[in-house]
């Protein structure tokens, strides 16, 4: 990451906030707080603490700062986006309070998508409601009619839980003020909707996608390209109750105020990563990369510092925690530092991965010849499973072990609209494949197994694009192993667990500890296993560090 | 038209005849109509060969309201017991079987899985505090959200005091697991896949779940909060099959003064002044009452036996959206002895058997469901009522009656071409616990969902009348704005199993709907 300074000491002092002091026995400087991990959520956790005043560093592992939301060249001349590859859920107020524009960040919407049907056609999506309405009545009069209702039914849902995202889930069995009140906001905004939307969305939160889109929609292709967004990242199908959930959570996001675009990070999804870590350094925090914790140091109940793996240690006020909530109380802390019962809680979390990745590198534009040439919709999301059907039985080959034979793609070309991630005509692919189990039912991965679920993946594009195969000049295959080897994510799961009910709002990551504080004094969780849950979107970070500025200040 | 009544009762179920009795005892006149020859609606014997009787749809009681029971004197009018508290014997392949009986750590499952007998007392006893805080919501009409009156505020104030009364650990515990699927929290619990398999049996019986499905842990507490005799969730059976049980529902009504008509089909229900006026029989008869209550399912209620032109769109949306396509089919045996299932005891197998082998073939049979297929490998319920009840059967000789799944209503052969495959499925799965089984068997019944849908009127042939899903449950059932007894149109009420709390011989839908006709003035 040529663009993140290496850390210098100069910079803090640049400005001497409160936050800096070198003392304690023998010198050992003691920081105000430690992140663990330099993903985008604890980068943002720690902007917002280094811009109060504190003394924070951020130790990441790696020897690349973004966990998740990376830019790399793995083949020469091509930049991959090779976990996350787009953006739309990165909250506004955190790129503007952070100023990651002037960072460098900038994000390029993308018109919609294509979904690509076995009998040679297609259905579009686009931003723009009107030609949504025509795309869909090509195939359905009734569907384009639904489709008013739809819209602003989800955008009702969408509203109602948007303020949330930057919110602290209110926890519903406490009795102080704040919860209590917190609970009473949450009434109130449900009592608001009126009384119809009030049932209505009971009952999303608890259905599942197939029939919330059969309320509306007959179309199978229809179906199948909203559909899409109910699986991403889940161990759910389109039809476990639930699943509704998950598409509206993919359509939270905005572009420029568009709600529900999504753009890609110019340059790569890198590109989040790296202006979160300018504006940091840039308000006096210190980044480490090649500095993997080994163990959260508790004295007294209280977190202390950490330790690295190459033994040394690091003090530190306050630790904090962008590892998803496994890794950090099940591998990093001493299990008799906490309570039994929370422990339990933490092995029971579901964190199941089911998403794979492949990243191509193409000596050129691909052809899909369903799509038309002119159509916009070419530029955003491509895919290829035109009915729930198929994602159902993608879901039961994961649930039986087995990555899908006739996986769920979402197949994307940014160098349609970002030239500077690929050589001058030639193209970065990246294809997001829903289901590939963590671990297989024929034992664990292995290099063999890896190449042949990329080999069926290709194989399925192959079918659509006749000049596909030729065009692959580098294929990185990615399983949900690969992303608990490299990235730490455990299970290889995207949101660091699942996003369903049970783990959601004041259940996530824990009943009770939903509120980025754990058993340990001084120890925080700021990581996508918190509320809202994962995706590119900050706002884990952003309300852990409001938190912890909230015991800074003496509350705790 | 015929003489004028206070109250019509569309289809004589058990929660019509429920309603009616409870209607009547408030000194209404009542009418009720069956449209079979025979009351009881899914809830009766039939005679499948000369001197056997079966349970031709449900078979086992465990959740008609004690309240009903006694507030009815349904003793009184002929109800007992046969068998008050089942045990589940899980049967396992190698002839090893679990015996449950509630959270008890039988000796059988002590020999199954130490650790498992270990837990299983306070998994269920931790279910069981979580049921009765629903408990109490069977018998009232789930709150309205929006312009609660005091009675919603009554019940949600109620309901909130009995989750903050499970004390903060339980009581977010509670908020956790409501929403989960039933796999999870048994993999979480138990080691087992006997017992795995039996617990999640449980949980998905009569839903469209398997047990990875969200929401499978609620119906599962759903089912606990059932009971029989103080008993929480005990399986029971009524003497002389269920057809009894209603039959004394039914004499508790006439003793009321009610009147019950049998085949007497409702053609319509007759709107006049835009508020219900009465019914027409399909013979052409149309008896004026002030108000019509329906047993009928939501869907034949307002799109069939109304019409939608009374309605609003949204609400006619609503319905045509209500998911109630049945899962299960019923398998009926005559068998001239009992059947041997080596490992267990003649007495024992008058219990409750049930064919799970665990979490996974149970998902697995499911994911069938969904591609309008069934499985190669049914899940079922067993029982062999004549042994405790010998009146079903010439001695010496006995009924099976059993519940297979998943047996799903759209069925993409149609189930005219699958009924005797299906049937030698379910056979064939028996047998492998049975051996002899198959050359006991002098007649056989398979009833599909198809069947339950022509002969009693169930639209899907659903014996819920609607899925037990968490979105059409409690105030979303059987859609909001008809979840509260009382249909958009005035003077219509529905007391059937598609309202809370829904089906299972529990009589709380027709007793909730009788109070809420009561408070209305209505009638």
């Amino acid at each position: 990451m040529a663009m993140v300074r290496e850390p210098n000491s100069n910079s803090r002092n640049a400005r001497v906030p409160r936050g800096v002091r070198v003392k304690g026995r023998g010198g050992v400087k003691t920081y105000d707080i430690i992140v663990i991990g330099a993903g985008h959520n604890g980068l943002t956790a720690a902007a917002y603490l280094a811009r109060a005043g504190l003394d924070v560093v951020v130790l990441e592992r790696n020897p690349y700062i973004g966990g998740a939301t990376v830019s790399r060249e793995l083949h020469p001349g091509f930049t991959y986006s090779n976990c996350s590859y787009v953006s739309s859920l990165m909250r506004p107020e955190i790129m503007r309070e952070l100023e990651l524009s002037k960072y460098g960040l900038q994000i390029i919407p993308y018109e919609g998508g294509v979904t690509m049907t076995r009998d040679g056609g297609y259905l579009a999506s686009y931003n723009d409601h009107d030609m949504n309405r025509r795309e869909i009545a090509r195939h359905s009069a009734r569907d384009a009619e639904a489709y008013d209702r739809f819209a602003i039914e989800t955008a009702r849902q969408c509203r109602f839980i948007k303020p949330y995202l930057m919110q602290t889930p209110p926890d519903p069995a406490s009795f102080k003020w704040r919860d209590l009140k917190g609970m009473m906001d949450l009434g109130r905004a449900f009592y608001d909707l009126g009384e119809e939307a009030m049932y209505d969305t009971l009952r999303f939160w608890t259905m599942s996608c197939t029939d919330f889109l059969d309320q509306y929609f007959e179309t199978e292709v229809v179906k199948a390209h909203k559909a899409g967004s109910s699986i991403i990242g889940t161990a759910l199908g389109p039809s476990s109750p639930g699943s509704a959930y998950v598409l509206l959570h993919h359509y939270m996001g905005e572009v420029d105020g568009n709600i529900g675009a999504w753009g890609f990070a110019r340059g790569g999804m890198g590109a989040i990563s790296s202006a979160l870590a300018q504006a940091f350094q840039a308000a006096g925090g210190e980044i480490r990369t090649d500095a993997g914790v080994a163990q959260v140091m508790v004295k007294g109940g209280k977190a202390v510092g950490v330790a690295l793996e190459d033994g040394t240690e690091v003090r530190g006020r306050r630790v904090v925690s962008n590892m998803d909530v496994k890794r950090t109380f099940l591998k990093t802390v001493d299990p008799k530092d906490l309570p039994e019962d929370f422990l339990r809680q933490v092995r029971n979390f579901k964190i199941r991965g089911s998403s794979g990745k492949l990243n191509i590198a193409l000596d050129g534009l691909p052809d899909f010849p369903s799509i038309p040439k002119d159509c916009p919709a070419r530029q955003g999301d491509l895919h290829i499973t035109d009915s729930i059907e198929t994602m159902e039985r993608a879901y039961d080959d994961w649930k039986d072990g087995m990555w899908s034979r006739e996986p769920y793609l979402d197949m994307m070309i940014p160098t349609q609209l970002d030239p500077t991630m690929a050589p001058p005509g030639k193209h970065y692919m990246s294809v997001f494949v829903q289901y590939v189990p963590p671990k297989l039912a024929d034992g664990p991965w292995t290099p063999e197994k890896r190449d042949a679920f990329g080999q069926t993946v290709i194989d399925a594009i192959a079918e659509y694009s006749p000049n596909f195969k030729d065009l692959i000049l580098h294929v990185e295959v990615r399983t949900p192993k690969e992303l608990e080897d490299e990235v730490g994510l455990t299970e290889g799961n995207i949101f660091q667990g699942e996003l369903t009910l049970d783990q959601l709002m004041f259940n996530r990551p824990i009943p009770g500890y939903a509120q980025y504080r754990s058993p340990i004094r001084g120890l925080y969780m700021c990581g996508s296993s918190c509320h809202p849950g994962g995706g590119v979107m900050g706002a884990p970070g952003a309300n852990a560090a409001r938190e912890i500025l909230l015991d800074v200040g003496g509350w705790r | 038209m015929t003489g004028r009544k206070d109250v019509i009762v569309v289809g004589g179920g058990h929660n019509g005849l429920v309603c009616a009795a409870y209607l009547a005892r408030a000194g209404r006149r009542v009418l009720v109509l069956e449209r079979n020859p025979q009351i009881g609606g899914a809830a009766v014997n039939k005679e499948i060969a000369p001197g056997f009787t079966v349970p031709a749809c449900a078979h086992i009681l465990h959740h008609l309201h004690p309240r009903v029971i006694s507030e009815l004197n349904l003793a009184g009018h002929g109800l007992s017991l046969a068998a008050k508290n089942l045990a589940t014997i899980a049967l396992g392949r190698d002839g090893r079987h679990l015996v449950l009986r509630g959270g008890e750590a039988t000796p059988s499952l002590k020999d199954l899985s130490p650790a498992d007998a270990a837990a299983l007392p306070g998994f269920h006893a931790r279910m069981s505090r979580f049921a009765e805080v629903l408990r109490p919501l069977l018998t009232e009409a789930p709150p309205r959200l929006h312009g609660m009156n005091r009675g919603d505020q009554w019940t949600l104030a109620k309901l909130a005091w009995r989750l903050r009364r499970l004390g903060r650990v339980e009581f977010r515990e509670f908020l956790r697991v409501a929403a989960m699927n039933a796999a999870d929290i048994l993999e979480e619990s138990f080691e087992s896949d006997l017992l795995k398999g039996a617990l999640a049996f449980d949980a998905v019986l009569g839903t469209s779940f398997g047990p990875r499905s969200p929401g499978s842990v609620f119906t599962l507490l759903y089912r606990l909060a059932g009971q029989v005799e103080g008993r929480s969730a005990a399986l029971a059976l009524p003497r002389g099959g269920m057809g009894a049980a209603v039959e004394a529902i039914a004499a508790a009504a006439r003793a009321q003064g009610a009147e019950i008509r049998t085949e007497a089909r409702v053609a319509r229900i007759l709107v006049e002044d835009d508020r219900a006026a009465g019914v027409e029989l399909e013979s052409g008869e149309r008896i004026a009452a002030g108000t019509v209550v329906s047993n009928a399912d939501p869907k034949a209620t307002f799109l069939s036996l109304l019409g939608a032109e009374h309605l609003d769109t949204g609400f006619v949306r609503r319905i045509t959206n209500l998911r109630m396509n049945g899962m299960a089919a019923k398998l009926h045996l005559v068998l001239d002895g009992l059947p041997s299932v080596p490992g267990l005891s003649a007495a024992e197998l008058g219990e409750r058997l049930v064919i799970a082998p665990g979490i996974d073939q149970l998902e697995r049979a499911f994911n069938h469901t969904k591609y309008g297929e069934y499985s190669e490998s049914p899940a079922m319920e067993v029982t062999i009522p004549s042994i405790v009840d010998p009146s079903l059967a010439p001695e010496g000789r006995h009924v099976l009656s059993a519940v297979v799944i998943y047996a799903p209503y759209h069925l993409k052969q149609g189930w005219e071409a699958a009924r005797d495959t299906f049937a030698e499925l379910a056979i064939d799965t028996l047998a492998a616990y049975a051996p002899d089984l198959p050359e006991r068997i002098v007649a056989r019944e398979l009833v599909t969902p198809a069947d339950l849908e022509r002969d009693y009127g169930m639209t899907g042939g659903h014996w819920h009348h609607g899925d037990l899903a968490l979105d059409q449950m409690l105030m979303l059932r059987p859609v909001p704005g008809a979840s509260q007894y009382a249909a958009p149109l005035p003077g219509l009420y529905l007391c059937g199993a598609g309202s809370h709390p829904g089906g299972g011989i529990m009589g709380a839908a027709g007793f909730n709907a009788a109070r809420r006709i009561l408070g209305d003035g209505a009638a």
